[in-house]
């Protein structure tokens, strides 16, 4: 049995009345939108906010829209399960609908949401454990410790990026609304991470991600997504390794811009560099393939911050970079 | 800081009926089922939002129990194995996890059961594929899912002829 430190639970209507509660409670309140996540880290001691403010009860947080030049708008409230099966995500982005339904297992994506994936706190096998095992061993960097067990000499938290919809949106090259306390900001995904297992989403306290926009096509361009996940068991798991594409292709089926984004790896989502390089220019085809395997598996180093051989990680990233490219759609 | 927990009262709807009791603000939905309302059936495994024992339906969608605040369920329907059938009048999926002997220990069986429940509203003739997919939050230790597998289809009228259909094996209640 894990019980959760005391806390007391607002739910909000609305936005503003959220970001009000926010800055009331200060650093004793989190925001709480399907929980799967926090829960679970609150019953391991990881989080003890004395104030949640719950956003499950705020309808301008939730739908999708199409905006100007193609744009897609998807509140950051909308559950994983409802966008898994989004008749508009699966035509125009079949990645994204297939990320969220990636994510964990059906109990937990009809609770988890867009919002709550891209602000998904950083794992680590020695960082996602009760507070009992947390304790023998002495802490850790990222939490009440001072050592890193990872790297053992390090200073640097490297527990890693595990949320499955943040690289196709980098991929998309979307961005966020977040409100906070002085408006709305808009933000691109790839710039919302930061390099540090410890926090690596930018968002201040008293922020909240509201809506995900994800730009149109492009003139004369056709997009096509894909998306491959490695994780231990095929039905539930966090990845181990996650690779998103997405390619824009011109009229004679020649590759205009490709973008490739890596996660589970490092404590940010990695864009791969290089692959414009290789493939604009050239007929979209699988003779391709090989070459941007290659160079997305020469620039990833996975380490021993997850359950799993580091090297079978990285010897699995030209596999899985090949498995999203031939499944782009 | 060391926090004392304060209760509040909570009104909740669960297998049709209006509940009300006191219980700290801090409390899951699965907490309150199990030690404010006597409702044993949802179970506490992993308590963590792993294994799936604890699946209950909020407004008809399966959801873990145990990592829900019990505030979200207020002003919605829930629903646990208890609410799918009685003794007397078992939820088809019921008979036929005791026909196919789809539960060993039984400790998995009232999440599977919920999670079963709600495919088959949504999707009365369900491939195996779908029941596969739609118990993949649901872990079970004992029975190698085959079985579990088999009677959902056969509550779905997908699979007929199952063990003990028909045959007056059944009854009286003890399927062996």
């Amino acid at each position: 049995m894990l019980r959760l430190p005391p806390y007391r639970y607002h739910r909000p209507r609305g936005v503003q009345e959220a970001l009000e509660l926010l800055a009331l409670h200060g650093d004793e309140a989190m925001p709480i939108a399907g929980g799967t996540d926090l829960i679970p880290n609150m019953k391991h001691r990881l989080f003890t906010p004395g104030e949640l403010v719950a956003l499950g009860g705020i309808e301008a947080m939730r739908g999708v829209e199409r905006g100007e030049g193609g744009e897609l708008r998807i509140g950051a409230g909308e559950t994983l399960a409802a966008l898994g099966r989004s008749a508009l995500l699966m035509g125009e982005l079949p990645a994204l609908a297939a990320a969220a339904r990636g994510v964990a297992g059906p109990q937990l994506r009809n609770r988890g949401t867009l919002g709550g994936n891209l602000c998904l706190d950083t794992r680590c096998t020695y960082y996602n454990q009760t507070a009992f095992w947390r304790e023998a061993l002495g802490y850790c960097l990222k939490k009440d410790g001072d050592v890193c067990h990872v790297t053992k000499v390090g200073a640097k938290c490297v527990a890693a990026h595990s949320a499955d919809t943040p690289p196709v949106l980098i991929a998309l090259g979307a961005g966020v609304e977040v409100a906070g306390p002085d408006g709305v900001r808009e933000v691109g995904v790839e710039e919302l991470f930061v390099a540090d297992g410890v926090r690596n989403v930018r968002l201040e306290r008293g922020e909240l991600v509201v809506r995900v926009r994800v730009p149109g096509t492009g003139e004369g361009l056709r997009r096509l997504t894909g998306y491959a996940k490695l994780r231990q068991r095929g039905s539930i798991d966090f990845p181990l390794l996650t690779v998103a594409v997405a390619v824009w292709l011109d009229e004679e089926e020649r590759v205009a811009a490709i973008r490739g984004v890596v996660t589970g790896l490092g404590s940010r989502p990695r864009v791969l560099s290089g692959w414009e390089a290789i493939a604009v220019g050239e007929p979209w085809s699988d003779q391709l393939f090989p070459a941007l395997a290659e160079r997305a598996h020469a620039q990833c180093r996975p380490l021993e911050n997850m359950t799993t051989d580091p090297d079978w990680r990285r010897a699995m990233v030209p596999v899985y970079v090949r498995r999203a490219l031939e499944g782009v759609g | 800081m060391t926090r004392l927990a304060t209760h509040e009262i909570i009104r909740l709807e669960v297998n049709g009926d209006d509940r009300v009791a006191g219980v700290p603000t801090h409390f899951t939905l699965l907490e309150t089922l199990r030690y404010a309302l006597g409702l044993t059936g949802s179970k506490q495994g992993c308590d963590k939002g792993d294994c799936g024992a604890c699946t209950v339906l909020l407004d008809g969608v399966p959801i873990l129990a145990c990592i829900t605040p019990a505030w979200e369920a207020e002003g919605r329907a829930v629903t646990t194995v208890e609410g799918l059938g009685t003794p007397e009048r078992p939820h088809p999926l019921q008979d036929a996890f005791d026909r196919w002997g789809a539960g060993q220990c039984g400790f998995c069986t009232p999440g599977m059961l919920c999670s079963a429940a709600a495919l088959l509203d949504r999707t009365p003739e369900p491939s195996l594929d779908d029941v596969k997919e739609a118990l993949a939050g649901n872990l079970c230790r004992c029975t190698g899912y085959t079985k579990i597998f088999d009677a959902v289809l056969d509550a779905a009228g997908v699979r007929g002829g199952g063990p003990g259909a028909d045959n007056g094996e059944n009854e009286g209640g003890d399927a062996g």
